[in-house]
């Protein structure tokens, strides 16, 4: 490792000049990278952290106006750098790494045509010898049979290969930094391991990488460093372990506190304020708990804490006051007779090559009263198909599902119908749910049973509203102007209206910023209390699965593999398949010093 | 069987029927008409034909036998690709098509040409440049808006009338075509540019632009290597539609610059009510068009690797 | 065949909010002159058809604001009574096509499998020549006139649009907030009536409007070709046939019909797009 950073930013600002005025993504960030480090930087969304990963690039947009008291890479001045100068740094010095492959490579083109790019617009490639290069480019990836793999477009790959063959193309001229923008985001859990741990044997090999990251587990096991930023300051910096394990600043913190573990006991999940950050004085003091009027009138300057550290916080030092969390959570009360019962269902499809794919395989399961089951798998395990048919959106080709002992996967709708309101849904994407003409009053009010006057119908949809926490304000917005978190809680009051039994939740908080989550989670954990309503909850998020649900089903390629509590799962788990998820799932107090390989994870053969 | 043969067949199977399908509006549209068709053959409704003259017209031209029986024999003279004869002219209806195939075929083709690249050369100077893009939509929008006819007299009376440069009547050589070329191609060359450049602009403001700029591509390069494939997935898919007006188009104006062609020989017939020429038009451009479509559709699936495993 | 809707005579540049509306104010205005003339042409001028062969082919000049025709006609006078026929074949039919392809299209995309596709392969066959020659298969039938070639247009566009709305029908159908609608448990037919029906109809209101252009040039044309009123009746496209015809005497003569048609094209068209503008943003919120 060199003594002098690699990269050196100090006072990086990038405003953007749009229709309603200047918005300034970037206000005053300070980054220190070394060769063979990695840099994480963490955020949620909207905190500028991508703009400025774009910013060191030169690629911060046009109308972009980019500024800084120290811009330097490799000794170099970046502020003035013309378009051509900006050419010869891009792919051959820093390398880029944007999320989901998919969109990210060019689906028109062949995969070692893109993996190829960089070599020829550097002059590197070798007119004789290019196709033997992209392939040995490949291979260092980790893509398995790469001779084939590199003649192939990118939709025929899988996620995770496709995910490796974007990263060979970035590091294709071997630059000496890399500059990773959510990289494994999208992927199931034990691909983002296989990810993490080749962009882990670049760093060790001597690349820089700088991450940009929301997930704070993915920052504890590859970063060395990590910047959190919020509404585009760095307000803490400092070694990784160091900062996970004693945050100094209050959002890092409530970041912490925020992400749900998968190991421990079910905690009562603290209650997160939200909201937009501040334009004067620190950005964070509307949602601080200990802002006080200084912290409102003046934004805090950096200070060092402990060695290597600094943080942008008047009260760092002071004891935190453990968030507030809701009343004593009284535990919920489950009910002994089952109100779903799933016997034996089985779904075929017929895939475009004529054959048969199996998505769920006879699957049988209760869902008690009252109680909160968590499906959990990764792509492709069947879990969102077993939760339409439980929905009876999709009738099972073989098997029955019961609710409240009555036959409900009965071929005709209208034996059904007037049960409906017994089971609800919410989904990932609330927005393609609403009429897109309709305003959140009507939305929700449609849901609400019976007949009556329009006045008693808009009170009833206030209630509810008040119920997940919204103001009777956003009873005539349009949910296309809510944000993420408001449009779920509105999908919510929905789905409670008719005063259903059981309601389905098919990754309802996996679109959503970590805090937003946090908050979200909490609300659905007082519902259930309080209505006593029965939850089947999709996720493929372990963490989320273990603060939510009381039990847990496994599923992969369609096929239950373990039921149980979630408690003596997660501990103990019994089937191979469990174990395989629960080590992949990147941990945050578990850093890459103390590497925990997971089982039969290699680099090779595995998608 | 591989997909493609699949898709393939598919859309041929579904030509047969769109084929049958015209010929048979073809016919209806045949004994829809009021009046005798042995007196249009005849000369008209004016003429004075005896009754003899008309029952041999009407041997000859099977006329006599019930509807269904002449639909048959109908049906059976088109998988024969034998048109009949024109009541109008005397001549069957194919040589009547062939002599002018020809000279339809290359102001559709001209025009076809001249719009396309037009439409190219303008989205690519234009993608991504805010002041020269409003410009061009401004132009885009009038010559959409124009009818393509009166494009036609206009260029008529400034560059053949005014300036003489150009011949007004006929199409002897090249110089008759470049007029004509030009009224059929301007409106059909806005709707391509701006569909071209919104295909470009929006493949470059997708994420696989970022990545290419990222490893130090020029614009340029990310503009022809990049985008101009994704923007002619949207342009192949107006093909068909453009396509059609084109040859629509050359009815009009074969008549205002006064040109052989299928133009005015179907509006003759129409005013004629000479059903063997307007069937005949209306089958082979049928077949044209379909034609067209399934090579676009291949064409489509040549440039977007991801449609061919899909058995249409 | 209509030309989808977001290309055709579509997209403007984008202005700044005040030109912009300024700009659609204009052409509204515009357009709504041309509808007052179609309707009540005596308000604005009269004698269309007076002939007056010593004032044959004259320019502009005082009297007659825009010259005279070949047998002497008010230039002026033939083109205000020429908006009526011009409208009906334009307008006309793109109300009509657009009520019958809606019928159809539905028809196609909620009546079941086997009513679906009859429609749609009708629909295919229909579209698998270019509209004109559709156009003047049915003039070829019926004869030239006015209302055929308010039929024939008609006949022509219907299929396009009838392919549209099914395409959207099925989008909806099959939309998330459809199936939350089956989820509360409500019936069929309320479905239908309270988010089918409305979220189909509504786009294609603004796709009607925008494609009044294409019916109104593909209308012109075919009254260019004389199939359409006949004469001595005004209408825009005939007036441009005869004109061709004078076209070394007078090239005025041919520059005020097709200088109305483009500009009620034009105009319909802004609307059009203004009002798409409106209804997406009002969604968007």
């Amino acid at each position: 490792m060199t003594e002098a950073p690699l990269l050196e930013v100090a006072g990086l600002s990038v405003d953007f000049a749009t229709r309603r005025g200047v918005v300034r993504a970037v206000r005053d960030v300070d980054l220190s990278l070394r060769a063979g480090e990695c840099l994480a930087v963490v955020g949620e969304s909207g905190s500028g952290k991508s703009v400025t990963a774009r910013a060191l690039l030169g690629l911060a947009g046009t109308g972009a106006r980019v500024r800084a008291r120290t811009l330097s890479f490799e000794g170099r001045d970046l502020r003035r750098l013309s378009g051509r100068e900006w050419r010869r740094l891009r792919g051959r010095r820093i390398g880029y790494v944007l999320q989901d492959a998919l969109t990210s490579l060019d689906p028109l083109r062949r995969v070692g045509h893109e993996v190829a790019e960089a070599l020829e617009v550097h002059g590197l490639a070798d007119r004789d010898d290019l196709d033997d290069q992209v392939i040995g480019l490949l291979a260092e990836a980790g893509v398995p049979d790469p001779d084939v793999r590199f003649l192939q477009y990118p939709h025929e790959l899988s996620g995770g290969l496709r995910q490796r063959a974007l990263i060979a193309s970035a590091i294709a001229a071997r630059p000496s930094l890399l500059v990773a923008d959510e990289p494994t985001t999208a992927l199931d859990v034990t691909v983002q391991a296989q990810v993490l741990d080749l962009l882990r044997a670049r760093v060790r090999a001597g690349t820089a990488v700088l991450l940009i990251s929301h997930d704070l587990a993915v920052v504890a096991r590859l970063a060395d460093q990590v910047s959190v930023i919020y509404a585009g300051l760095v307000v803490e910096r400092g070694p990784a372990d160091a900062l996970l394990r004693a945050p100094a600043h209050p959002y890092t913190a409530d970041l912490l506190a925020a992400v749900p573990a998968v190991d421990g006991p079910a905690r009562e999940l603290p209650l997160v304020r939200t909201g937009p950050p501040a334009a004067g004085g620190c950005p964070y003091a509307p949602r601080c708990a200990l802002a006080d009027d200084r912290c409102r009138a003046e934004p805090p300057p950096p200070v060092p804490y402990g060695p290597g550290r600094e943080v942008r916080c008047f009260h760092a030092d002071r004891e935190r006051p453990v968030p507030a969390s809701g009343a004593a959570a009284a535990p919920p009360r489950v009910k002994d007779h089952a109100v779903v019962s799933v016997r034996g269902v089985t779904k075929r499809y017929r895939s475009p090559g004529g054959s048969w794919r199996t998505a769920v395989d006879d699957v049988s399961f209760d869902l008690r009263a009252g109680e909160a089951l968590g499906l959990v798998g990764e792509s492709g395990s069947g879990k969102s198909t077993t939760a339409r048919i439980v929905l009876a959106e999709i009738a099972p080709d073989a098997g029955t599902v019961l609710l409240d002992g009555e036959a409900w996967s009965v071929p005709r709708e209208r034996d059904r119908r007037a049960r409906r309101s017994r089971i609800q849904l919410v989904d990932q994407d609330p927005l393609s749910s609403f009429d897109p003409r309709f305003t959140v009053e009507r939305v929700v009010g449609e849901a609400v049973p019976g007949r009556m006057s329009r006045r008693l119908r808009r009170d009833r949809v206030a209630g509810l509203l008040a119920e997940v926490g919204l103001d009777d304000a956003l009873l005539d917005r349009r949910p296309a102007q809510l944000s993420g978190g408001q449009r779920q809680r509105v999908a919510l009051a929905r789905a409670l209206a008719p005063r259903p039994e059981v309601i389905v939740c098919d990754e309802p908080v996996s679109a959503l910023d970590v805090t937003v989550q946090a908050q979200i989670l909490a609300l659905l954990a007082r519902l259930r209390r309080e209505a006593g309503v029965a939850l089947l909850f999709i996720s493929h998020d372990l963490g989320v699965v273990r603060q939510v649900c009381d039990r847990v089903a496994v599923m992969k390629d369609g096929a239950l593999v373990e039921t149980g509590d979630v408690a003596d799962v997660f501990r103990a788990p019994r089937a191979a398949y469990t174990a395989e998820l629960l080590a992949a799932v990147p941990r945050i107090d578990v850093g890459w010093t103390t590497e925990r390989a997971a089982p039969a994870m290699n680099l090779e053969g595995l998608p | 069987m591989a997909p493609l043969a699949i898709r393939l067949a598919r859309r041929l199977a579904l030509t047969l029927f769109v084929l049958w399908g015209a010929a048979t509006l073809a016919f209806a549209g045949m004994r829809l008409v009021p009046g005798d068709p042995a007196r249009i053959i005849a000369g008209g409704v004016q003429a004075n034909a005896t009754p003899e003259v008309l029952d041999a017209i009407r041997d000859q031209y099977g006329l006599r036998e019930p509807v269904g029986v002449q639909y048959v024999l109908f049906l059976g003279r088109l998988l024969r690709a034998d048109l009949g004869g024109s009541y109008q002219l005397g001549r069957p209806v194919s040589s009547v098509i062939g002599e002018q195939l020809g000279s339809t075929l290359s102001l559709a083709t001209g025009a076809a040409v001249l719009g396309f690249c037009l439409a190219v050369a303008l989205a690519l100077l234009t993608a991504g440049r805010p002041r020269a893009r409003a410009i061009s939509r401004v132009l885009e929008f009038c010559s959409i808006s124009t009818p393509n006819f009166w494009i036609g007299i206009l260029l008529l009376a400034a560059f053949s009338f005014r300036l003489r440069w150009f011949p007004v009547l006929g199409d002897e050589g090249a110089a008759a075509l470049v007029l004509p070329c030009a009224a059929l191609a301007l409106p059909i060359a806005g709707v391509l540019a701006q569909v071209t450049r919104e295909g470009l602009e929006r493949a470059l403001d997708q994420p696989f632009a970022l990545t290419a700029r990222s490893r130090g591509a020029t614009e340029n390069r990310i503009r022809a290597r990049h985008a101009l494939r994704h923007a002619a997935l949207p342009v192949l898919t107006l093909s068909g539609w453009v396509l059609g007006e084109l040859l629509a188009g050359t009815v009009v104006v074969e008549t205002v610059f006064a040109r052989q062609g299928l133009g005015h020989v179907v509006v003759a017939a129409v005013r004629g009510r000479d059903f063997p020429v307007v069937t005949g038009v209306v089958v082979l451009s049928a077949l044209t068009f379909s034609l067209i479509n399934i090579g676009l559709d291949l064409l489509y699936g040549l440039v977007d690797p991801r449609v061919r495993e899909a058995a249409a | 065949m209509t030309a989808p809707a977001s290309y055709g005579p579509a997209a403007l540049p984008r202005l700044r909010v005040g030109a912009a509306q300024a700009g659609v104010a204009l052409a509204a205005a515009f357009f709504a002159l041309v509808c007052l003339a179609a309707l009540a042409p005596g308000l604005f001028a009269h004698g269309p058809d007076q002939v007056n062969p010593a004032l044959a082919l004259r320019d502009p000049m005082p009297g007659h604001p825009l010259g005279t025709d070949q047998l002497g006609r008010d230039v002026l006078a033939r083109l205000v009574f020429g908006a009526r026929p011009s409208l009906l074949v334009g307008v006309g039919s793109t109300l009509l096509a657009g009520l019958a392809g809606s019928a159809w299209g539905l028809l196609a995309a909620l009546g079941g499998r086997l009513v679906g596709e009859a429609a749609m392969r009708l629909a295919d066959v229909l579209l698998s020549f270019p509209a004109i020659l559709m156009a003047l298969l049915v003039v070829a039938v019926l004869g030239p006139g006015t209302r055929n070639a308010v039929l024939a247009i008609t006949v022509a566009l219907a299929p396009g649009f009838a392919r549209v709305v099914r395409a959207q029908a099925l989008v909806v159908r099959g939309s998330a907030y459809v199936r939350a609608a089956v989820n509360l448990g409500l019936t069929p037919g309320r479905i239908l009536l309270r988010h089918i029906a409305p979220n189909v109809v509504a786009p294609l209101l603004i796709l009607a409007t925008i494609n009044v252009g294409t019916a109104l040039i593909a209308g012109a044309s075919l009254c260019f070709l004389g199939l359409g009123p006949q004469p001595p009746a005004p209408e825009w496209g005939a007036m441009l046939a005869q004109a061709r015809d004078y076209l070394d005497a007078s090239w005025t003569l041919a520059l005020f019909p097709g200088a109305a048609i483009t500009l009620t094209v034009m105009s319909a068209t802004v609307v059009g797009r203004a009002l798409q503008a409106r209804y997406e943003g009002r969604e968007a919120g």
